[in-house]
């Protein structure tokens, strides 16, 4: 079975809603691949200021942009409201107040429009974001993902079916790019910030620590962000773009190395990157010739796929439909909410 | 006040892993110090004093972790909050009166918002010689009665990382 079967029966035109961090998201798929449009409002100038997404803003801003944002979904696919077969919403992980919005917003307008409702996992609906674009994918695939919240390497055998390989010990991958870039004063995301100053920088000007390269498939990133700080700390003269070279070489070689590792070791078809760093230039380059000289298929989404999107969240609802059918609509928000891993 | 000194970050979980040994529920427990400076680090050792086995990673995304080991741990990230409103929507009174522990990342900052009641552990860079980076100096302040009765067992419990550095 691959992940696309689809029996006719179960709905097709599927509303999906994001709103689990500071982007106010809403689109309309139909089946498990069809994106009729896809609505994105980032809130990322209310947070800039803050060097962060700050909670409160965050929560208000989807109260305030969520109705606009899921209206011009509908429109833009062409279809009226009483079109819409089922409503996804991100259920978790995310910031509660952010995740509540959107949940609360689903649930009402399943309730109002008479469609089942289904829950999302924020995590699942990153992993499947790859086959929206290349529906053929061969399972089973190796997925990085790694975004501002997480660092995951897992072994997607069949959508809803994941082995988790590694995962970050600390903090997440996205998250040392922004701490580095807050400490540095480059602004706010970090990672575009550095990706960008990097290009006109030297990778090999500092050799930052690869904390954890040959010990299995478990991430660390925290030392990492220590050691450009205590560099940052204890040399004058610095070379802003050799520093952001080195700590983005360093953060890759670490990433490219396990994911290709582990397509190989788990005899992996493909290798897909998803979330946030996965729009990181370095890393894509990367990636895809770790691929090349592993003679595997490498597939790198868009970078508004990458990022977060609501896309993928519908089609991922249209995924657990079939799977499990509609959610209960007493079904809470919940910030910390895990992948269903088999083990 | 009590003036530790770590020499490594494993020696930063191991102080942390004694302190735990203290742990009592309804604590609270304030971690300020700069980045990079073994906030993460001190509460995996804390983690690990309290019998939690499973990774304790940032609480930055999502702002509160918990985890179950001898008695709950409650892992919160408040750099982010600018007001004590948030502190409050966070729930942050409900978790002081579970039977868990609390330990706050950047609680500086939300100092106005807290029980008077807590133990601050200060981390900070060593300046002076650039040879030790990795070396911390950790300050203990109880404030309020909870830790305030047990200023002695504190430092008991750190001994090995109290006093001088040898030169």
């Amino acid at each position: 079975m691959t992940v696309l079967d689809y029996p006719e029966e179960a709905p097709a035109i599927v509303l999906g809603i994001e709103t689990s961090c500071d982007e106010t998201a809403a689109a309309v798929v139909s089946g498990p691949s069809d994106v009729l449009s896809s609505v994105i409002s980032s809130q990322v100038d209310l947070h800039a200021r803050y060097g962060g997404v700050v909670p409160e803003i965050a929560s208000r801003a989807h109260v305030e942009l969520l109705t606009p944002v899921v209206a011009q979904a509908v429109i833009e696919a062409g279809l009226s409201d009483h079109e819409v077969e089922a409503v996804a919403a991100t259920a978790g992980p995310g910031l509660i107040g952010s995740l509540l919005v959107g949940v609360s917003a689903a649930k009402s307008l399943a309730l109002a429009w008479d469609v089942p409702f289904v829950a999302v996992n924020h995590l699942e609906a990153h992993l499947y974001s790859s086959f929206l674009e290349e529906p053929d994918l061969e399972l089973p695939v190796v997925v990085l993902l790694v975004s501002g919240g997480h660092t995951l390497l897992v072994l997607m055998e069949a959508f809803g079916r994941y082995r988790l390989i590694g995962q970050t010990l600390d903090d997440a991958a996205g998250e040392a790019f922004d701490k580095v870039a807050r400490f540095m004063d480059l602004g706010y995301p970090g990672g575009p910030v550095i990706d960008r100053l990097a290009m006109d920088g030297d990778p090999e000007a500092v050799t930052f620590p690869r904390p954890m390269y040959d010990d299995g498939y478990n991430f660390s990133f925290s030392g990492l962000k220590t050691a450009v700080v205590n560099h940052v700390r204890t040399h004058e003269d610095l070379v802003v773009a050799d520093i952001a070279a080195s700590f983005q070489e360093a953060v890759v070689d670490v990433l490219v190395y396990k994911a290709s590792k582990a397509a190989e070791e788990f005899g992996a078809k493909g290798l897909c990157l998803a979330g946030g760093v996965a729009a990181n230039s370095s890393l894509r380059e990367r990636l895809l010739d770790a691929c090349v000289a592993a003679g595997i298929s490498g597939f790198l989404p868009s970078r508004s796929m990458c990022t977060d999107n609501a896309a993928m969240v519908a089609a991922a609802g249209w995924q657990r439909l079939q799977l499990d059918g509609p959610s209960p609509l007493d079904t809470g928000a919940d910030p910390n909410l895990a992948l269903p891993f088999i083990s | 006040m009590i003036r530790a000194r770590s020499r490594s970050p494993e020696d930063t979980r191991k102080l942390a892993a004694c302190l735990a040994e203290l742990a009592q529920p309804g604590d609270l427990l304030l971690l300020v110090g700069d980045l990079g400076a073994g906030k993460t680090t001190f509460t995996q050792g804390f983690a690990a004093g309290l019998d939690i086995h499973e990774p304790v990673t940032s609480p930055t995304f999502t702002l509160a972790r918990e985890y179950h080991g001898r008695l709950l741990l409650h892992h919160l990230d408040v750099f982010r909050l600018e007001q004590v409103s948030e502190v409050l929507d966070l729930g942050l009174p409900e978790l002081l009166d579970s039977d868990g522990v609390t330990l706050i990342e950047w609680g500086d900052a939300i100092r106005q918002a807290l029980p008077n009641d807590y133990l601050e552990v200060a981390l900070t860079f060593v300046d002076g010689p650039i040879n030790s980076p990795d070396e911390r100096v950790v300050v203990l302040s109880p404030v309020g009665p909870r830790w305030q009765a047990r200023s002695d067992a504190l430092a008991a419990a750190i001994r090995q990382w109290i006093g001088e550095p040898p030169c």
